[in-house]
């Protein structure tokens, strides 16, 4: 067994565990965080990103021990002041989701490609969320929700 | 699935990555990026018994220019090899490559020297590694040695590292000429169905293929003249695809005909 302390949304968590614990096992059955989904657990459907020092990895193809003392956002820590972050609701008015089981992984990911690519084209929106499965909408509200959530970014100001 | 359970070691320097890999034997699997490893895992098609993470050690991270090209470390991330101007600059064609394998997330985690090492014939870096004549080095217990791409590559998902060897880099050099790489895969990011990297410079031309062989496949079109049909025809002949769910092996040596002459126009071109 192994002491796993990460920075989850920005506080200090502690499990021990075996070494095979997947982080997205760790995050979701030792945490209870269980906002991060696991769909295919082979790293192919995107369910499960989250943020890992800000940038998007697979939690189902990491092992919870080899990222001790690093941090993690999960889509649970994306609203700020219990109001829903830009891109949440960016998803929410275009209806960038329906069953909203992948939505997770799409806007952890989309969180991070908007920061480091705030005004993106359609081109750049498909590349960044083309590692994410959704099997409900078909992706066109999906690239339309970045887009909108690009806007209200704008909005916000820095 | 979840993966089965392992032993895990988590070194801080070279020197007790190669000493836990020695201790673990054929039984030992070196863990870096994972992102080829845990997938395997999951699906109970790997169970090594001992992981050695190399996450912790120090001083495998550079990227590094040296005279004639670039030097990625063993836990260079695909995403750092692809956004650095030092391996650009030394090396056109290894960003156009990462840009094609998988999707940003896994080039996050995923290292270049994990994707070589992991010698898959269907992925891009052991291809272009071996268009280019680059280079592993590897430590083990008896020192370091530098292994050259052609006597790398052994067979599907195998190399010549030896039991109790770290792979601690591996050196692209830079070419005289153009590179040029392209693929078909059923959907971006997967793995190509063909693909092919290809080299032209003043006095030679050569191309290597992936997912057509149980290693990339190098073949020296110079004799071609610039003739690109012609080089695609010499290339059709020296490959042995084979059919799986995604294509026959007819299409296959098909497509790797085509994009043999879109490569090696790009190259030209470039």
């Amino acid at each position: 067994m192994h002491d796993v302390t990460l920075i989850v949304n920005g506080v200090p968590r502690h499990a021990r565990v075996p070494a095979r614990r997947l982080l997205s096992d760790f995050l979701r059955h030792d945490l209870g965080l269980t906002g991060t989904h696991v769909g295919c657990e082979h790293g192919v459907c995107g369910a499960c990103t989250v943020l890992l020092d800000g940038q998007p990895v697979r939690a189902c193809l990491t092992f919870a021990v080899s990222v001790s003392g690093q941090e993690v956002t999960t889509v649970e820590g994306l609203a700020r002041d219990g109001q829903p972050s830009a891109v949440q609701r960016g998803f929410a008015e275009c209806h960038g989701l329906q069953c909203g089981f992948c939505t997770p992984g799409f806007l952890t990911t989309a969180t991070a490609f908007l920061r480091d690519n705030p005004a993106p084209s359609d081109e750049d929106v498909i590349e960044a969320v083309s590692g994410n499965l959704c099997r409900c909408t078909g992706y066109q509200n999906i690239v339309k929700s970045v887009h909108r959530a690009a806007e209200l970014l704008a909005e916000e100001g820095p | 699935m979840k993966p089965p359970s392992f032993v895990y070691h988590a070194p801080a320097t070279v020197a007790e990555a190669v000493e836990a890999l020695a201790a673990a034997g054929a039984d030992g699997k070196v863990l870096a990026g994972g992102q080829s490893l845990i997938p395997l895992m999951n699906m109970r098609l790997a169970a090594p018994g001992h992981l050695v993470d190399i996450n912790h050690v120090a001083g495998l991270a550079g990227i590094t220019a040296e005279p004639g090209g670039v030097r990625v470390g063993a836990l260079a991330r695909h995403a750092e090899v692809e956004a650095s101007e030092t391996a650009h600059a030394a090396q056109p064609l290894v960003r156009r490559a990462l840009r094609l394998v998988a999707h940003p997330a896994v080039r996050n985690r995923g290292t270049t020297v994990g994707s070589i090492v992991h010698a898959d014939p269907a992925a891009e870096m052991p291809a272009v590694l071996a268009l280019l004549d680059g280079s592993v080095r590897v430590r083990g217990a008896e020192g370091e040695r530098d292994i050259p791409a052609a006597e790398f590559f052994t067979g599907p998902m195998e190399s010549s590292l030896r039991t109790g060897e770290l792979a601690v880099s591996v050196f692209f050099p830079s070419s005289e000429g153009g590179t040029a790489i392209v693929e078909m895969a059923r959907r971006h990011g997967d793995y190509a169905m063909a693909g092919v990297a290809a080299l032209v410079a003043p006095d030679h031309a050569r191309v290597a293929c992936l997912s057509v062989g149980a290693v990339p496949v190098v073949v020296d079109v110079t004799e071609a003249e610039g003739d690109w049909r012609r080089a695609a025809r010499l290339v059709q002949e020296q490959i042995d695809p084979e059919a799986d769910i995604h294509a026959t092996a007819d299409y296959r040596r098909h497509l790797t005909g085509v994009l043999t002459e879109r490569a090696l126009k790009a190259a030209a071109d470039a």
